[in-house]
Order: C-alpha cells, then structure tokens, then sequence
C-alpha cells in the first residue's frame, strides 16, 4: 500500500484508470450473460453493441448525435457569451454584485428541467426550445462562479497594477481577466458537463431528434440494449469534450504550468 | 541642492474597530521630507506602521488626517509616479519576465519599439538576459523581486518605494539584492523609500535612516548614514557600520519590548 499522497507514475495511472472499465464491463457481462438478470430490464454487453451498431448503420442515429452535439453546443455558448461578461462586471463591481447576487442565487436553483413544460408553452417544441433550456441551467452557474472567481483575485496584483499607472478599466482588461482567465475555462468546462443532462431531458419531452429522444423511443419498444448505447454515446462524448477543453487550456495557458 | 520631492505632512492613520472593538491607531501624525536622490531607510518593529506609511504614499491607503505631496502635487490615488516592490511576489504570472517589466510602458502606450529597448535596459540592469521570456512560476524568489524593481523602475517614477522587498529572501540572496538596488541607486540616483525591520540592511542602503517607534507608529529618530559611496558589503564590518548598528539595535530594541508589552 502507497502512503497517503504518494503520486503514480503516468503509466500506471493509465493502467489502473483502464482496468476499471474492464471491471466494470466484466461485472455487468457475468450479471447479463450468466443469467443473473433478466433481459428484459438489462441487456449485456453484446447485445448493446449490436444494438448500437443497427442503431448507427440503419436508423440515422449519427444524426441524433449530431442535433444533440448541436443543441448542447449552441445552447452553452449562448449561455458563456451572456454569463462571462455579467459575471465578470459582477466580481469587479461590487455595487453590481450587490444589485444582481441575491436574485441569480436565487435563479440558479431553479431546476432548468422543471422549465421544460413552461418553454413548451412559450418556444413551442423547436430548437429554441432545447436552446433554451440548456441556457437556463448553465446561465446562472456561470455568472454566479465567475463573479466569484473574479472577486478572489489577488488584491496584492491589482494594487502592483495601479501604482503601475493602470486605471480602472486597466485593472479590468489587463489583471482581472487574464488573472482569471484560466478558472474560467475551468468553469465552462464544469458547466457543459451539466449542459449534456440538461439537454436530455429537454429531449425526453417533446422532442422528434436527438439522442435523448432515441432512449425515450427505445424505451416503449423495451430495447434495453439502444438505450444504454445511447447512455454510453453521452458518455464518451462528454470524456472527449472534456479532453479537449483540458488541452485547449494547457496551450491557452502556458503560464499555469510552466 | 534641497530639492524637496515628497513631503510628509502630519500624516496619520486610525483603522476603525472590528467588529465593536475601540479602533486601532496605527500611525500617529508623522512629518517627513525626502529631498530627490535620497535614499530612505524606514526601519521598525514589525506592526509599528511603517507599511501603512509606505501604502499612504503609494495612495493604496488614505491618511486619516494629513496629506502626502509629490511635486507640489497632493496624492490622491496610486499613480505610475511612485513605483512600488512588494514584500509578496507581485509579478503577473500570465506575463513573461520581459512582458512584466513593460507592463507599465505599455498602459502608458509607449510604442513597441521604445518599449522593447526600454525593457532591455532594465534586463540587463538586473541581470536578467536570457530569463526574458521565463514566467515568473520559472524564477527564483531572488529573481522575482530582481524583476518586480526592473517593472517598477520602467516606468521612470519620481520615486520608488519598497516595502520590505526582500524580507521573504534568504540571506545570502538578500545580501546580493541589497548590493544590486543599490548599484542602481548610485548609478541612477533615484529617490527611494525603503521599508524593513532589518537594521543591517536599513544602514547600508541608506542616506538617511528613519526609526520609527512601535504602534502607534511615529517618528523616533532620523539619522543620516554618512558611509561613502560606492559602498562594498565588506563595509558591514568596518567601525562606522558597526557604530551605526549598535545605536540603531539599541533604539530599535526598546520599541520590539514594548510592543511585545503590548501584544
């Protein structure tokens, strides 16, 4: 046994991290295969597979993915390019802290997927309507961490700024932003994470596309097996944005590592 | 001759109570007049304001009563006439070593050109050639602070100020720090005013030496270090120098007991 705190070594950290997939899916193919669990309610491994390979070859799924790729996508970024700059103003402002930090705290806890029905009723059951429930639970996430991110910068930097002869606006674009420029990435990162459940449940309601739709379709057909591949799809997507974001934020940020 | 640069001027500083308590005076309604290439030690136990001092002349911090006036100009707010060194590394850490020192160059838009060479200079007059383009996660404390008096001389202020630069450093660096700022001082001849609570350091960098008491800060003594120029580190041992540490231990040792009485 290791001591607490003691680091791996980057082979076997690669190693370990594999092996509990394996784990896993040899855990879930001895329930399946061994006749533990009805079929009905679990399909096994192989039979997903198939499932996901009929899915992808003869029903169009790869277009679900991609409206679902889509939704989340466009939906996040209208989120970030509103909530970044509130936030932002917010964490340097404290007079607009003030007027805005009681009702977004507020605003952030109401659920995104309890919305569902009202944007029906409003955007009707479009895109906007996706758009706009994934806007509505990552918006206020943004803000409220940005703002706080923001309001936590190092006060000895912005002072070293100003007797460098930076006004206001000067601390703003010059120290505040790029200060915190990585933990907003970090942020974004976070959130979309988020975004990808709120955009199916957008989809198991209402919805004609989508990998959120194609689960709901699979349920009245009882095809266990496409709806755990839909499962999975969302699953490895989310792993690779997530490793996109992190190594677009290591060559964003060179300083953070160097 | 008296070129007066900076005046003092019955400046004090109370800070209000936290949380009900009776408010703090940190500094009593001190005078002080640094005449231009003085170089000005403030030397006291720690807590005796003698930062608070040095934020009210850099204007991060309001007197309460009293005021501070560079060039006939009375100080409002912090401005690129005062450069500042930090006790705490104050480099941007987003910027390289060279982008730092032309941080100030460039809010004051001086063109690219003129600000390549200004920054050049100053590299090399801290000896930092070949570290331009390091971040300051790279560098050594020693080679921080060495940039942080790079940045804040770039931008040619009126005077510079320092507050306790190299108390994070350990010795051996400091000793060379020392001999470096004032290598430039004596070169350059800037106006500075120096913090630290390090005798030895307060006299061989200064012209004059400034004892303050302990809180509530003022004035205790001010007293002018006549050692030539340039100044060596063998000099910390000669009989002057020491004179100098055993009059100046012995004020400074009556204020530290009575601000452990205190505390």
């Amino acid at each position: 046994m290791r001591r607490p705190l003691e680091p791996v070594s980057q082979g076997l950290r690669v190693v370990l991290g594999i092996s509990f997939f394996v784990l896993f899916v040899a855990a879930w193919a001895f329930a399946t295969l061994g006749g533990y669990v009805s079929r009905t309610f679990l399909a096994d491994p192989i039979t997903m597979l198939q499932d996901g390979w009929l899915l992808l070859t003869k029903f169009g799924f790869l277009t679900d993915i991609g409206v679902t790729v889509w939704r989340v996508v466009g939906g996040f970024i209208l989120a970030a390019v509103v909530a970044v700059p509130i936030g932002v103003l917010m964490g340097a402002y404290k007079p607009f802290e003030a007027f805005l930090e009681p009702f977004i705290s507020f605003a952030r806890y109401l659920p995104a997927s309890a919305f569902v029905p009202l944007l029906i009723l409003w955007a009707g059951i479009g895109e906007m309507q996706k758009l706009l429930v994934i806007f509505i639970g990552s918006v206020f996430q943004i803000i409220l961490m940005v703002a706080v991110a923001v309001g936590n910068t190092r006060r000895d930097l912005v002072e070293a700024a100003y007797t460098l002869g930076s006004n206001d606006r000067g601390v703003v674009r010059r120290v505040l932003i790029p200060a915190n420029a990585p933990e907003i990435a970090e942020i974004l990162r976070l959130v979309l994470g988020w975004a990808w459940t709120y955009v199916i449940v957008a989809e198991l309601i209402g919805s004609s596309s989508g990998i959120g739709h194609m689960i709901i379709d699979s349920q009245a057909l009882l095809a266990t097996g496409q709806m755990i591949f839909g499962i999975i799809v969302i699953g490895i997507i989310g792993l690779i944005s997530d490793f996109m974001f992190k190594a677009l934020n290591r060559t964003l940020f060179p300083w953070r590592l160097a | 001759m008296t070129n007066t640069v900076l005046t003092i001027d019955n400046v004090s500083r109370v800070f209000p109570g936290m949380r009900g308590g009776a408010p703090v005076r940190a500094l009593e309604p001190t005078n002080l007049s640094v005449t231009e290439n003085d170089f000005i030690t403030i030397l006291g136990p720690s807590g005796c304001g003698k930062s608070t001092l040095l934020r009210i002349v850099a204007g991060l911090d309001k007197p309460t009563s009293g005021r501070v006036v560079l060039k006939g100009q009375e100080i409002r707010a912090p401005g690129a006439d005062r450069g500042m060194v930090f006790q705490s590394y104050t480099l941007f850490p987003w910027l390289t070593v060279a982008d730092n020192i032309a941080y100030g160059l460039r809010e004051k838009s001086v063109p690219s050109s003129m600000r390549r060479e200004i920054v050049a200079s100053y590299i090399d007059k801290v000896g930092l050639r070949g570290f331009e383009q390091h971040y300051p996660k790279q560098l050594s404390g020693g080679m921080q602070q060495r940039t942080a008096i790079a940045r804040a001389l770039a931008n040619d202020p009126a005077i510079l100020l320092l507050d306790e630069p190299f108390g994070a450093l350990d010795n051996q660096t400091r000793s060379l720090m020392q001999e470096l700022l004032l290598g430039i001082w004596e070169r350059e001849r800037k106006t500075v005013l120096f913090v630290t609570h390090d005798i030895e350091e307060a006299i061989f960098l200064a012209s004059r030496v400034v004892v303050m008491t302990a809180r509530p800060g003022q004035i205790k003594a001010d007293i002018p270090v006549e050692l030539p120029h340039p100044r060596h580190y063998r000099m910390k041992t000669s009989i002057e120098f020491s004179d100098l540490k055993a009059l100046l231990t012995e004020e400074i040792r009556v204020e530290a007991m009575r601000a452990s009485e205190v505390h």
